[in-house]
């Protein structure tokens, strides 16, 4: 908010407020407002996941378990790949400000192929997981893997398709820079979506059973 | 960065001609007008009506179990029959009735009383409509397509897992109960937004009216319980669909991890259901009383006292799963400790009636009786808390008694003291008083004559869910009791529903703006409200403004009218019976002037489209699981929420204003060049250039 403010104090014209929204009660945009008041819901959805994917940590009653399967490297890497993201997300923020549509496109792009990268790894451990014997029926663990860390690639996916929906705006000259704060309530979403993944990476990967 | 200024802002975007798919509908009136709709009035009536048809399919299951239960060895229903209508009584009264009728309220009074001309999103507000009631009839469908579900409306795993209930009946349940949730976090997010940013100048939130504070309680924990049933029925589709291992024993899955999630959902879930009822009434005593309100900000701070401690208490619904002395005695303790609030509201209601001068008309002897039976439904929860006592209790007949005090005796008489307060407001007219004072004590009577024996069958060891007793149980003469007594309800409603069409139909008794002698913002208004709520945006100077605006206090303290041309203009012409309905109210400032430039938010085909295709994807996977072809279904209707949500992303919320489009007969056509204010029905998403926000947020909009 602090960033965006600035940026409009460069602008002559003081019309460009009116696009973000009528003077509101808290200064935040409805939108973005709304954007905080959604996202303080997913926390209840992915703390309930998380929740039952810790009550059921070890309690399997056949294999395989996750010491038998985690590449923790390779799934390292993909969460690099996801954080990095979150830079380019910034990045894209910063270039719609001073209205550099280039490189806004530039990050946007960026910022979605990161993600998609991070999905390719996700869909390419959970193929080894199944080629190596644990589904979503096998156990427990099977069953509480897939469904925490599956609905949480389906989060991100709905990140890049968003994010692509905003490349594809400003490709057709629609995402000028009055319209900064679309892209604002799509980072925090973005930065909200890989927040949650560190969290899961530490209670699935690292935390020792 | 400022020394990329130059070819910044560069002219807004070239007019896209409109890229929606659909021409936008324009007709202000007939059938259409109402499913394109994004009035929050006709929202709200939409829900309230909806809600009523569903009390009505309710209330019949309730009959029937009754009748079941009338006598020993009942042979009206059988054991299946008794399993599906229990269930779906159940889940109709708490997700099909009381949060859509309190939603009612919600969407049609919080722009009203906080001074505002529409919702945050109003396209949203129909979305979340449309899917409330696709929700219903998805589950309702489920009567014709293999019988209803029958797992109680708690559902608990595994009792609810493919082993125990192979057919669809729970999965109805779970796909119905996703719907009505994504409905309802859709519209808390909306309401959340409307109250904390688009109040009107001078509203701060410790001048907003009761019943919005409520609401605003009641939005935060509708927006943190949903996503944790969500996770439940997640988990629960996930075992039942695809062979996951959640709720299986043989796996090691946890039968309580059902409960927790479900209860830690559920018991915020009851607040849900509560709070607004306890929000009207608290608007409506004052009025009735003519007192303010005794002590508004420990009623806010008790409310919002119960909003956080309703997370706290869930395990009171465990206490006989064997959790261990220490979970089970900080329950205790917590359980007992929110009957503090409770109990300090109670207090204040009652404190607020002490000494006033009362009128006694039909919303007043209902918000009185909400206290009366809520008080006698508050005590017998504060012995659940105990938990030896409680052990008794658990699934007794003493726990429906219970939560029918507090939810029929609570909830729904509070939500009958609203509609009986608020329909002029509403329709403009009044409900007749006469016939209204005989539907609240028959409706008193046949509510403790059905629900007061339930308290004794469940000491006497009567259990819940059971569709037969056995006649040397010694249950006889208290179940006819209450048998009857649910007949008696019955011509309570029938009574109300004459007294409807009397009203509207027979006797039309035309409503002033300000019939009770009100004291908040609403109240200033026209009845029936205008399209467009407030020719202008009111000032607020304090908690109930409107009676300060009305009142000033001689010396002795008593309350007298003003009769300065101040409040003239408060009162505006639309007070006389004939001048109701016309846009009068632009004589407020003392001029004759056509109120400003309004600009209303456009209708749109989007959030009923949006609505639609959910519960095809829901049919698509609940059928999925008979045949893998099935879930072509619900990629269809995955791909038409797409396509419906893209179109609404690309549409903006209003059409530009140009003077050629006339708003509603009603609305004056805006006058002059839109100014920015002029462009926003206060504060309503107006994208700054036609086009609207990218597709992404348009979700939110």
């Amino acid at each position: 908010m602090a960033s965006h403010t600035a940026t409009v104090g460069h602008e002559q014209e003081a019309t460009t407020e009116h696009s973000h929204g009528h003077v509101t009660n808290t200064g935040l945009s409805n939108e973005k407002l709304a954007m905080w008041v959604f996202l303080g819901s997913e926390c209840l959805l992915f703390g309930a996941l998380i929740s039952s994917y810790f009550l059921y940590r070890g309690r399997s009653t056949t294999g395989p378990g996750p010491d038998d399967l985690f590449d923790i490297p390779f799934t390292s890497v993909s969460s690099f790949v996801l954080l990095m993201s979150s830079l380019t997300m910034v990045l894209a923020l910063a270039a719609i400000q001073r209205a550099d549509y280039r490189r806004l496109r530039i990050w946007l792009m960026a910022t979605a192929l990161l993600g998609a990268t991070f999905i390719a790894g996700q869909v390419y451990e959970f193929t080894t997981f199944i080629r190596e014997g644990l589904t979503i029926r096998t156990n427990l663990f099977g069953s509480s893997f897939f469904v925490l860390t599956g609905f949480h690639g389906v989060h991100v996916t709905l990140g890049i398709v968003m994010l692509l929906s905003l490349w594809n705006l400003s490709v057709r000259g629609r995402l000028t820079r009055e319209r900064t704060e679309v892209v604002e309530i799509v980072g925090l979403y973005w930065h909200f979506v890989d927040v949650v993944w560190i969290v899961i990476f530490t209670v699935i990967y690292l935390i020792p059973t | 960065m400022t020394t990329v200024l130059e070819p910044t802002v560069g002219p807004v975007p070239p007019e896209a001609d409109d890229p929606g798919l659909l021409r936008r509908p324009s007709d202000p009136r007939g059938v259409w007008s109402w499913i394109t709709t994004v009035d929050h009035k006709r929202i709200g009536i939409l829900y309230g009506v909806t809600a009523f048809v569903f009390f009505l399919l309710g209330g019949i299951e309730a009959l029937l179990i009754r009748l079941q239960l009338a006598k020993p060895n009942g042979q009206v229903l059988s054991a299946e029959a008794y399993n599906q209508l229990f269930t779906m009584h159940g889940t109709t009264m708490v997700f099909l009735v009381i949060m859509p009728m309190s939603a009612a309220f919600f969407n049609y009074l919080v722009p009203l009383q906080i001074g505002a001309r529409d919702v945050a999103f109003p396209r949203l507000n129909a979305f979340s409509y449309w899917l409330f009631l696709f929700g219903g009839l998805f589950l309702y469908s489920s009567f014709f397509l293999g019988g209803a579900p029958n797992g109680g409306w708690f559902g608990y795993a595994p009792n609810t897992s493919i082993t125990f209930s192979p057919g669809h009946n729970i999965d109805f349940w779970i796909f119905g109960l996703q719907l009505l949730g994504i409905a309802s976090t859709a519209g808390a997010v909306n309401l959340i937004v409307t109250m904390l940013n688009m109040r009107a100048p001078g509203m701060t939130l410790m001048r907003m009216p009761v019943f919005t504070w409520m609401t605003l309680v009641s939005s935060f924990l509708i927006l943190f319980a949903m996503p944790i049933i969500t996770v439940a029925l997640f988990l629960l589709m996930f075992d039942r669909n695809f062979g996951a291992n959640f709720f299986n024993p043989v796996a090691g899955g946890d039968p309580l991890l059902w409960q927790h999630l479900f209860w830690l959902f559920g018991h915020p879930e009851v607040y849900i259901l509560i709070l607004p009822a306890m929000g009207m009434v608290s608007e409506i005593l004052p009025v009735f009383a003519r007192k303010p309100l005794f002590g508004y900000p420990v009623i806010v701070f008790s409310g919002i006292a119960i909003g956080f401690m309703g997370w706290g208490v869930w395990v009171h619904h465990m206490f006989a799963t064997g959790l261990g002395p220490v979970a089970i005695s900080a329950f205790s303790i917590s359980t007992m400790f929110i009957a503090v609030p409770t109990g300090v509201k109670i207090f204040n209601w009652v404190a607020t009636i002490w000494r006033g001068s009362l009128r006694l008309n039909t919303p007043m002897l209902f918000a009185m009786g909400f206290i009366a039976m809520f008080t006698i439904g508050g005590l017998s929860g504060v012995t659940h808390a105990v938990s030896p006592h409680d052990r008794q209790q658990t699934d007794t007949y003493y726990v429906v008694a219970h939560f029918h005090y507090v939810l029929f005796g609570g909830a729904l008489f509070g939500i009958m003291a609203g509609i009986y307060y608020w329909w002029p407001k509403i329709f403009g007219t009044l409900l007749d008083d006469r016939i209204g004072k005989w539907h609240f004590w028959i409706w008193l009577l046949g509510f403790n004559l059905t629900f007061a024996p339930m308290h004794l069958l469940g000491l006497q060891g009567m259990p819940r869910r059971i569709y037969t007793y056995d006649d040397s149980l010694g249950l006889k003469a208290l179940n006819m009791v209450s048998t009857v007594g649910s007949f008696v309800i019955a011509v309570a409603v029938l009574i109300f529903m004459y007294n409807v069409w009397y009203s509207t139909k027979k006797r039309r008794v035309v409503a002033s703006n300000d019939p009770w002698d009100g004291r908040t913002l609403e109240w200033t208004i026209p009845s029936p409200t205008p399209h467009y709520n407030f020719a202008e945006i009111p000032l607020v100077h304090s908690v109930d403004d409107f009676w300060h605006r009305k009142y000033t206090e001689d010396e002795n303290g008593r309350p007298v009218r003003v009769e300065s041309t101040d409040v003239a203009a408060a009162l505006p012409p639309g007070d006389e019976p004939d001048a109701v309905g016309h846009s009068g109210y632009g004589g407020h400032g003392g001029g004759h002037e056509d109120p400003p430039g309004i600009h209303l938010p456009s209708p749109s085909y989007y959030p009923i489209l949006a609505a639609l295709s959910m519960p095809v994807m829901s049919y698509g996977l609940l059928y999925g699981r008979d045949s893998g072809q099935n879930y072509l279904v619900a990629v269809v209707g995955a791909v038409a929420l797409f396509a419906a949500l893209y179109a609404w992303g690309l549409e903006p919320s209003a059409e530009p204003a140009e003077p050629a489009e006339a708003e509603p007969a009603e609305v004056p056509a805006p006058v002059g060049a839109p100014a920015p204010e002029a462009l926003d029905a206060g504060g309503a998403p107006v994208d700054g250039a036609p086009g609207g926000g990218a597709p992404v947020d348009g979700s939110g909009h």
